[in-house]
């Protein structure tokens, strides 16, 4: 056993190297201490994945205009053996990748970061309306919808509102569906405006939310109403408010385009940071800085769970230490907090009671049929995956969008938690399962809510030289050999001697 | 609820957990030793070895080809307890009391074939009473005719005696006695009482139950004051060997007295309990630090269990001291 001098010495070091590794940082950098004071930048990597068919091949990628309320940062894209350059010429630009002999699958990485600006951005008037040529079966459809919709309208505006109300009714006008058959809704629309003298286009839009893997572009429609392009979801109507819609392609139909490959497909991933200006001009000024900021944007959005993290088992130590709470599995509540940040706390909560009781009558009928311990617990697994489809599909069916979260719990701790709760059952008896299940979840929810606050993931993300803080701490509480609260009670026989 | 400062607390000496897992069972309980005790067979051969009373072991099974024979190994064996080595919680434990034309008597009366205990057997060798559920082996042992004095307070089960030996040092001790709430258990959260007990004489401090203090069996309605454990020195000599034999600093002694052979150790635990301190009424800290400040190495065992019975008395019970002895501990003192 250590000493308690030098203990004491690390525990001080590491505190003291925290903090001020983080307020060194803070400065050199211009890292804000509190999240919010800062411009939000979002980071997209577009990820191509193709086939190559021993032929040369070039791939090109529509790059997003300039527009409103977006202000581009830094691009860069990330290829080996690839010949890489950004065609300007046609009305976007467009990143153009290149390989004499390519073998094999491919993957190319396209990154962009951009910020949310104020700025507004002076939007090119369409060129003249081309005409649209219907096919002859068409045309009374149409003629039709036209006739109906336009008296009912009154600028391009209006007649575009309409003409997605009139498509999205329900029952569908016959003719009408005839069209939506046949046609995709973006390019339905387009071509019934064209109809009408009305300057439309396709765009694709990339709808940002934080932390989304795998995302593929939506198609809207973007209709010029004499003085701007609005946007239309051809479903839903106009989008007031585009501030987490980037236009990513306006007009042409594809954004990706390969020649010489197969299978080809293109999917974006996006994290939103806050960081300043300051700093990222400084980042780019120092690409050697070690930082969790230059890894790949899916793995950035990975880490700041894994950041989180280390706060959890700082929540466990400090309960179970200080308080002296009892839990089923050390480690398990940080895992369910983990989970009810995807699934917010009421609905975690809610299913995953259900699962562990539903698990544990199951559970008593497996006593009975005496197996072993491994085989036990491989049966809970696929009883509990069982239970996650069946109450995913009910609440689908019910309409509770919340009752699919249930998936993000992690099925093999929640098959061990209802081992371990059931054996604790026939061992300690109902009432020492309530304790533990019941401090298993209060130990999970003051984690959650200590990791779900927007300062403590901004911290862990931003500064993780203060986990060495931390790391100093739950040294010390390691070695805290003072009463657990709970103690207090249980020794309470003691308080009368004292009067 | 009714709370207490942790001042006060402090003030009565009590160990907290963490406290006794940083500083005393991590400090003097080498884990290379836990093997020792967490394995009752492993335990019963040390102790025998090391010449201390247990249970005598009958015979071991450890695989389902000897279950098969276990008739033969019970050929004119009247009453005998199957265990399984690694059991928790007293789970799997077949006590029979005698044997009628049927098959066995169980110690609650029920008669069971050889082929139902040859069933439990197999359930104990599949692991089925062991902690999470490991493969296990099972023994017999003789079983213990607990003494009279004793066995009328308990409501079932056998009454055990629990002491703390602290580096060889017995320090604390506590009777439990099986309830009808602890289903004849003698662990004190699931309802057993705990009887405190004074070091130094073997009497009766104070009775609890739920870490409140009660005075009668609430199943027997026996006076809890009135207990006086019998071949009280042995017991506290059995307890200090018991380091000597597991070498763990910080040990957990569970004794039973058999009418004929007087005390015999039953279970070594290396993570001994808290609650044999509110069954005293007195913290285990004044006494724990007392020993760490002594140089113990020179003290023989006769020594060790002498000081304690001196020095670690109730401060309420009787005092029944030895003059002789306190002489003999002075000079210990003085050659710290």
């Amino acid at each position: 056993m250590t000493q308690r001098g030098p203990f004491l010495f690390l525990v001080i070091l590491l505190l003291i190297a925290g903090v001020s590794a983080a307020t060194l940082r803070s400065a050199a950098y211009d890292i804000p201490w509190l999240p919010g004071t800062q411009s939000d930048v979002w980071q997209v990597e577009a990820r191509i994945e193709f086939s190559t068919r021993g032929v040369p091949a070039q791939v090109y990628l529509t790059l997003p205009p300039e527009q409103s309320g977006f202000e581009v940062m830094e691009e860069s894209a990330a290829s080996s053996g690839w010949g890489f350059t950004i065609d300007r010429g046609a009305e976007q630009r467009r990143a153009h990748w290149s390989q004499r002999s390519p073998v094999g699958d491919q993957i190319l990485f396209y990154k962009l970061d951009f910020t949310t600006t104020a700025d507004e951005i002076a939007q090119q008037p369409p060129a003249a309306i081309q005409d649209v040529v219907w096919d002859e079966r068409y045309e009374t459809a149409v003629s039709h919808l036209l006739s109906e919709v336009y008296p009912a309208s009154a600028d391009a505006h209006t007649l575009t509102i309409q003409l997605i109300q009139a498509l999205g009714r329900i029952p569908m006008d016959q003719n009408f569906s005839l069209l939506a058959s046949n046609f995709e809704r973006q390019d339905l629309l387009t071509r019934l405006l064209r109809t009408a003298q009305i300057a439309a286009r396709g765009v694709q839009v990339l709808i940002l939310e934080d932390g989304r893997r795998r995302q593929n572009l939506s198609q809207f429609l973007q209709v010029w109403d004499g003085e701007r392009w609005r946007l239309y979801d051809p479903f839903n109507g106009e989008i007031q408010n585009p501030q987490n819609l980037l236009l990513w392609q306006a007009g042409a139909p594809g954004a990706l385009e390969v020649v010489g490959g197969s299978n080809s497909r293109v999917t974006f991933s996006m994290i939103r940071q806050t960081r300043s200006s300051t700093m990222l001009a400084q980042e780019r000024a120092d690409d050697l800085a070690l930082s969790l900021y230059n890894l790949p944007i899916a793995e950035q959005g990975m880490f700041q769970l894994i950041m989180l993290l280390p706060v959890g088992a700082f929540v466990v130590a400090l309960l179970r230490i200080l308080v002296g709470i009892r839990t089923s599995g050390t480690f398990m509540p940080v895992l369910i907090a983990l989970a009810f940040l995807q699934t917010e706390l009421v609905p975690g909560l809610l299913s995953f009671v259900i699962v562990v009781a539903i698990g544990l009558f199951i559970r008593s009928y497996l006593s009975d049929l005496n197996l072993l311990l491994v085989a036990r617990i491989a049966t809970l697994v696929v009883i509990v995956i069982g239970i996650i489809s069946f109450f995913s599909i009910i609440s689908f069916r019910l309409g509770l969008i919340e009752g699919l979260t249930i998936t993000f719990f992690p099925m093999i701790i929640l098959a061990w938690t209802i081992e371990r709760m059931s054996i604790t059952w026939e061992e300690e008896g109902p009432k020492e399962v309530l304790i533990q299940g019941g401090g298993s979840l209060f130990v999970a929810m003051l984690a959650y809510l200590l990791m779900s606050l927007r300062m403590v993931e901004h911290l862990a993300f931003n500064f993780p030289e203060l986990h060495l803080t931390l790391l100093g701490l739950i040294l010390l509480l390691g070695r805290y050999t003072g009463y657990r609260l709970l103690e207090l009670r249980r020794f309470s026989a003691f308080r009368k001697e004292q009067t | 609820m009714r709370w207490i400062n942790p001042v006060s607390l402090a003030g009565h000496g009590i160990l907290g957990m963490n406290r006794r897992n940083v500083g005393y069972i991590g400090r003097y309980n080498d884990r290379a030793n836990y093997p020792l005790v967490d394995n009752k067979l492993t335990t019963k051969h040390l102790a025998e070895e090391m010449g201390l009373a247990v249970p005598r072991l009958i015979d071991v099974v450890e695989t389902q080809h000897e279950i098969e024979e276990v008739a033969e190994t019970l050929e004119g064996m009247d009453e005998f307890v199957a265990k399984p080595a690694q059991g928790s919680g007293g789970k799997g434990i077949l006590v029979v009391t005698g044997k009628k034309e049927e098959g066995y008597q169980k110690a609650s009366g029920v008669v069971v074939s050889l082929n139902d205990v040859k069933r439990h057997l197999t359930n104990t060798l599949s692991g089925l009473h062991s902690l999470g559920g490991r493969n296990d082996i099972a023994f017999f042992e003789e079983l213990v005719n607990v003494t009279p004095t004793l066995a009328d307070y308990s409501h079932q089960g056998v009454p055990d005696i629990r002491l703390i030996a602290f580096q060889g040092f017995p320090v604390m001790g506590m009777l439990r006695l099986a309830t009808r709430s602890s289903d004849g258990k003698a662990n004190l959260h699931q309802g057993a009482i705990g009887v405190g007990l004074d070091i130094g004489t073997g009497r009766a401090i104070q009775a609890v139950q739920y870490d409140r203090i009660v005075t009668h069996h609430p199943d027997t309605g026996l006076d809890l004051s009135d207990i006086s454990i019998p071949h009280w020195h042995d017991l506290l000599m059995l307890a200090a060997r018991s380091f000597e034999a597991t070498e763990l600093g910080y040990l957990g002694c569970d004794i039973v007295i058999d009418r004929d052979r007087g005390p015999l150790i039953l279970e070594l635990n290396a993570r001994p309990g808290l609650s044999i301190q509110i069954a005293n009424n007195a913290g285990l800290l004044p006494r724990l630090t007392e020993i760490e400040g002594m140089n113990i190495r020179r003290m023989a065992l006769d020594d060790r269990v002498e000081y304690a019975r001196e020095h670690f008395q109730s401060s309420t019970g009787e005092t029944q001291l030895d003059l002789v002895d306190i002489d003999m501990v002075d000079t210990e003192e003085g050659e710290t």
